[in-house]
């Protein structure tokens, strides 16, 4: 699904990817690990089109398309979603009404009628329900006044209207309680599929109890140093980072 | 390639305003110029009585000995006066045989605003067929507004005919010597709107200035009084989302309005002159005097979307003088290229218990600045007054100002006041949320646009508010390519 091959890239003149190769498949759910400043968070702005990073190099090969020739909202029409670590406000917006414009400007991408009523509250109902969002935040304005965990539902939320074939979560566990974590990990484990991948990226060991990843990886200095499977995270969470960031050194 | 700040600002610059100045109006005029012959002259032409004669000339003597105020935060070549015809007696406009003949661009703006084909005819002056109802639907608003004692018609018609209630009214609320423009007005008004709504009676409709756009164009200087008798309830509107062209270019207009005891007024006014074009050349001047006084228990709503004018300086205020009356203003005010905009209110409390609320949105564009200038004055009577007041502006360029002057008088310690304002510019995390979620650029600026102006828009009747959004986003498409 998604191929990634030496990608560097760059905020103003620093450099922040330095060749990074990741590989995800249909049906996948990778792990990216790595201790602040590693370049987690500018492999997820960079995968779904932000602006301010520059690449410089590499190739991302995504379902057969060049995705970096790509526009942020083609890539979001062709599956791309991305949970933001600091969720956006927009006053003044509802949510549904967020949503739908989201739903229906895909659809016009695809040539599709925009959606019915009907079908989409049918849809709302459902989906709000996988992670016990309550109608009182479905219609208020987009995040605003929501707490760190109701936002982070939020996300998922919308993950799950949109229906990505490819999910980031960039560090969706960062402020979430016990239960909040609960929630969000059992909305993204019922969203799984076959045909869909995710990619977790976290600092903690912590939402991969929840969220069993299939691969690991560890992100160093812009580059994965180490991949591996579940245990992986398990003794990054025993050991630290330090152990592999040494030897590197 | 993503599109940019950058791309964004270029655009703005290069919107134009689709509209032009072609209207050819065929008018009987009389000489250039502004003396004491000319207020005259126009009493005589419309054969006002005495009475209003004097109340012009006594206006007139009063503007005599006044200077253009230039305490507003906008900038331009203040309009020759002599070089004003202060008086051309508005013709009908040539008709035109269908809407064939009409310009399409404006006919296609009509359109996106959801304007009735019906409805299109009308205010592009195209003739209405009589099987069409445009007309008779107008005549049975008419009849069903006397029936219940409402009176609703052009200010020259309420001289003639209710001269009463013109004489004890007008002038009551902005007196002729408030400002120099009101002076102006009170001496040259050509003509405008009057209503009255009798005691304890809810007018069961929209009362729009919209349904005699054939009977009386718009003029220079336009006069409205607007009476809510006790316990009446009554809502307004101005203006119109279509595009307004006008080949005049000053205009200084007064309304005021009057809501007895109980009664309450909602006047929404939406305002799309010609701003000039890129470089800010041309566009109307819009100096306006708008005020309402409450007595007892009244409520007086004003609510505006303001997006055309060069300049627009202009405070719909409320005198909260009986007790427990309430005062409100909404406001979303656009301004792009060149346009400058001065525009806010003033809450004078008087009475006991009274409240006011101001919620001010702007929003600059281009080179323009946009200014709110409010006063909230709470009188030594005014016991347990409150007041809120917001005032956020948004900016789309590095190159647009917006400013905010607030002033606050208390004389009395019983009173709550509570100010808060914000500026932001738009956000590029908001922009990218939506853009991540399939939502375009220019969708995205429309959505975050309207929901900042969302507080405001929904202040006007139903059918208004949807015709103003479409005509944020349509003025902000334009700005994005």
């Amino acid at each position: 699904m998604l191929k990634v091959k030496n990608l560097h890239a760059s905020v103003g003149d620093k450099e922040i990817l330095k060749g990074l190769d990741i590989e995800v498949k249909a049906g996948e759910i990778h792990a990216v690990m790595g201790p602040n400043g590693s370049g987690k968070s500018t492999l997820s702005a960079v995968l779904a089109g932000r602006d301010e990073y520059e690449v410089t190099a590499g190739e991302v090969d995504y379902l057969g398309k060049e995705l970096l020739e790509l526009n942020p909202e083609e890539r979001s029409w062709e599956g791309i979603f991305l949970a933001f670590q600091y969720p956006v406000e927009i006053p003044g917006v509802s949510n549904i009404n967020f949503l739908k414009t989201a739903i229906n400007e895909r659809r016009k991408y695809f040539e599709q009628e925009p959606i019915a009523a009907k079908d989409f509250l049918k849809m709302v109902k459902e989906k709000s329900t996988l992670v016990e969002l309550s109608d009182k935040l479905k219609n208020r304005s987009v995040n605003v006044g929501f707490s760190g965990g109701e936002k982070k539902r939020n996300e998922i939320f919308q993950m799950a209207m949109l229906e990505p074939k490819l999910s980031i979560l960039d560090e969706t566990d960062s402020g979430l309680d016990i239960d909040a974590l609960r929630i969000v990990a059992h909305g993204v484990n019922t969203l799984k599929s076959k045909d869909n991948a995710t990619i977790v990226i976290t600092h903690y060991q912590r939402l991969l109890d929840y969220i069993i990843p299939d691969f690991v990886h560890v992100l160093y200095d812009g580059r994965i140093i180490k991949t591996g499977g579940k245990e992986l995270a398990l003794e990054l969470e025993e050991k630290g980072y330090d152990w592999l960031t040494k030897a590197k050194a | 390639m993503a599109y940019s700040e950058d791309d964004l600002k270029q655009d703005l610059v290069d919107q134009e305003y689709e509209f032009g100045f072609t209207t050819d109006v065929d008018s009987e005029k009389i000489p250039k110029g502004l003396t004491e012959e000319t207020v005259r002259i126009i009493s005589s032409k419309k054969e006002e009585p005495e009475w209003l004669l004097d109340y012009r000339l006594k206006a007139f003597r009063v503007f005599q000995g006044m200077t253009e105020p230039d305490w507003a935060h906008v900038t331009y070549e203040k309009p020759s006066l002599q070089d004003i015809v202060f008086y051309s007696a508005p013709k009908p406009k040539k008709e035109l045989a269908s809407l064939d003949e009409v310009d399409p661009e404006i006919l296609k703006t009509m359109e996106r605003l959801g304007i009735s084909l019906e409805e299109q005819k009308k205010l592009t002056g195209v003739a209405v067929d009589f099987v069409m109802d445009s007309v008779s639907v107008a005549t049975s608003f008419k009849e069903k507004l006397g029936e219940l004692g409402i009176i609703f018609c052009s200010f020259s018609e309420a001289v003639k005919d209710h001269p009463e209630l013109v004489k004890k009214y007008l002038g009551t609320v902005v007196p002729s010597s408030d400002n120099y423009y009101a002076a102006l007005n009170s001496a040259v008004f050509s003509d405008g709107s009057f209503c009255y709504i009798p005691k304890g009676t809810k007018c069961p409709m929209e009362l729009s200035t919209y349904f005699r756009i054939n009977e009386s164009g718009t003029g220079q200087f336009e006069r409205t009084l607007l009476i809510a008798d006790k316990g009446s309830y009554v809502s307004y509107l101005e203006g119109c989302t279509a595009p307004q062209r006008d080949e005049n270019q000053l205009h200084a207009a007064v309304v005021e309005l009057i809501a007895l005891d109980e009664a309450e007024i909602k006047y929404s006014t939406v305002q799309n002159w010609y701003p000039g074009d890129k470089d800010g050349v041309g566009g109307v001047f819009n100096f306006v005097t708008k005020r309402g006084v409450c007595q007892q228990n009244a409520k007086i709503s004003w609510t505006q979307v303001e997006t055309g004018s060069a300049i627009t300086w202009k405070y719909p205020s409320c005198i909260l003088k009986g007790d427990n009356s309430v005062g409100e203003f909404y406001s979303v005010a656009v301004t792009n290229n060149h346009q400058m905009a001065d525009t806010g209110t003033k809450m004078l409390h008087i009475g006991k218990n009274t409240k006011s609320t101001i919620i001010s949105k702007g929003i600059s564009a281009g080179n323009s600045h946009n200014s709110y200038r409010g006063l909230v004055r709470i009188g030594k009577g005014a016991d347990n007054s409150r007041n809120f007041s917001q005032c956020d502006s948004l900016l789309m360029t590095d190159t647009c100002g917006a400013h905010t002057y607030p002033y606050i008088e208390c004389e009395n310690s019983t009173a709550q006041l509570e100010h808060e304002a914000t500026t932001s510019k738009i956000g590029e995390d908001q922009k990218f949320y939506c853009l991540q979620r399939g939502i375009g650029e220019e969708k995205a600026i429309s959505l975050i646009v309207n929901g900042y102006a969302k507080e405001v828009l929904n202040k006007l009747p139903m059918e208004f508010a949807v015709e103003a959004q479409k005509l944020l986003e349509i003025s902000l498409e334009g700005s994005v390519g």
